[in-house]
């Protein structure tokens, strides 16, 4: 708090001691802090925001739009409100809240424009075979006398390392190609979930998606991201037993 | 098996409702009775957890320096425009 209020008199620039400070004690300090070194024109602080915020705010703008230049712009249309509003932030949100309320207020407002926007029963309607967690030949038919629906090829367990808590870098690396490859909405919900910890509410503010629809897609998600690390997972014991 | 009793396909598509909270709890219930019993849909559901935990890892997207630079460049103008006219206040 002091190293921002100490420079608000100055011309901001990254590289000056008092600069990084600030952004140092913003980033410490919270919301308040941040929102403080900001109102002060202090740059490192708003660089601390675009290097928290900055992929994010692309990726729920491309929700919205119909490419990355229309997200790109979005983002930088909030990015300007953000500075020139900072002074009306009055707190009762968290700023991420109010910097993403912003965001999907234009989004929205473009993707009408640009007629873009999905309806999301179209994406979550119609159950196709590959919307189903598991392949339903991995169980038993539903006529089985014993064991109707239960599994008949079951899961192995994944030897993914000494401790499985700690994530390896191959699995890593699946993981992140596996949600790259997934259908738009799912991989921004899975994105801005599991990759970056937002909670459900969060995720549904941000992508106007009712909390039963935000659930689907990162079930629908999670479901084949785990069937993709499972081939890998199986390929990777084949070989092991060549 | 009991008649009521939850089946392995109907468990994997209500891993994520578990795991959100999201169950009503007579079908928690009947989750957590099925995996008591089932080590299979115990791995099931061990595996999505770890895919929460391996997607966790991966390392969020960074601006370019370029991008962030010119990002920054702008901020000097904005900050010095006057505010535009009050809406959107958080």
């Amino acid at each position: 708090m002091e190293a921002t209020e100490q420079r608000s008199e100055s011309t901001a620039t990254i590289d000056s001691q008092s600069d990084a400070e600030a952004a140092s004690t913003a980033c410490l300090g919270g919301d308040k802090a941040l929102v403080e070194a900001l109102r002060s024109g202090c740059e490192a602080s708003f660089a601390v925001l675009i290097d928290r915020h900055q992929a994010s705010m692309l990726r729920v703008a491309e929700f919205y739009v119909a490419d990355r230049a229309a997200a790109e712009d979005v983002v930088q249309e909030t990015w300007m409100a953000v500075i020139r509003g900072i002074d009306r932030f009055d707190g009762r949100s968290s700023i991420k809240t109010w910097m993403f309320r912003i965001l999907t207020n234009r989004a929205k407002t473009m993707g009408q424009r640009a007629a873009r926007v999905v309806p999301v029963s179209a994406i979550l309607g119609g159950a196709a075979a590959e919307d189903c967690a598991v392949d339903p030949a991995r169980f038993f038919d539903a006529r089985h006398p014993q064991w109707p629906g239960h599994w008949c090829n079951p899961p192995t367990a994944w030897a993914l390392g000494p401790d499985d808590q700690v994530a390896t870098n191959e699995a890593i690396e699946v993981v992140l190609l596996a949600i790259t490859g997934l259908p738009a909405m799912q991989r921004t919900v899975i994105t801005l979930r599991d990759v970056e910890c937002w909670t459900s509410r969060e995720v549904c503010i941000a992508l106007a998606l009712t909390e039963t629809n935000q659930r689907v897609l990162l079930h629908r998600a999670r479901s084949r991201v785990r069937r993709r690390l499972e081939q890998h997972e199986d390929e990777a014991a084949d070989r092991l037993e060549a | 098996m009991i008649a009521e009793d939850l089946a392995c396909q109907e468990l994997v598509e209500l891993v994520t409702d578990y795991l959100e909270g999201a169950l009503a709890p007579c079908r928690r219930a009947r989750f957590e009775q099925h995996l008591a019993a089932c080590p299979f849909c115990v791995t099931y559901v061990e595996q999505i957890r770890q895919i929460i935990t391996t997607a966790s890892a991966v390392a969020p997207q960074r601006l370019s320096p370029a991008a962030q630079q010119r990002l920054l460049r702008a901020f000097r103008g904005w900050h010095s425009l006057e505010p535009p006219p009050p809406h959107e206040s958080g």
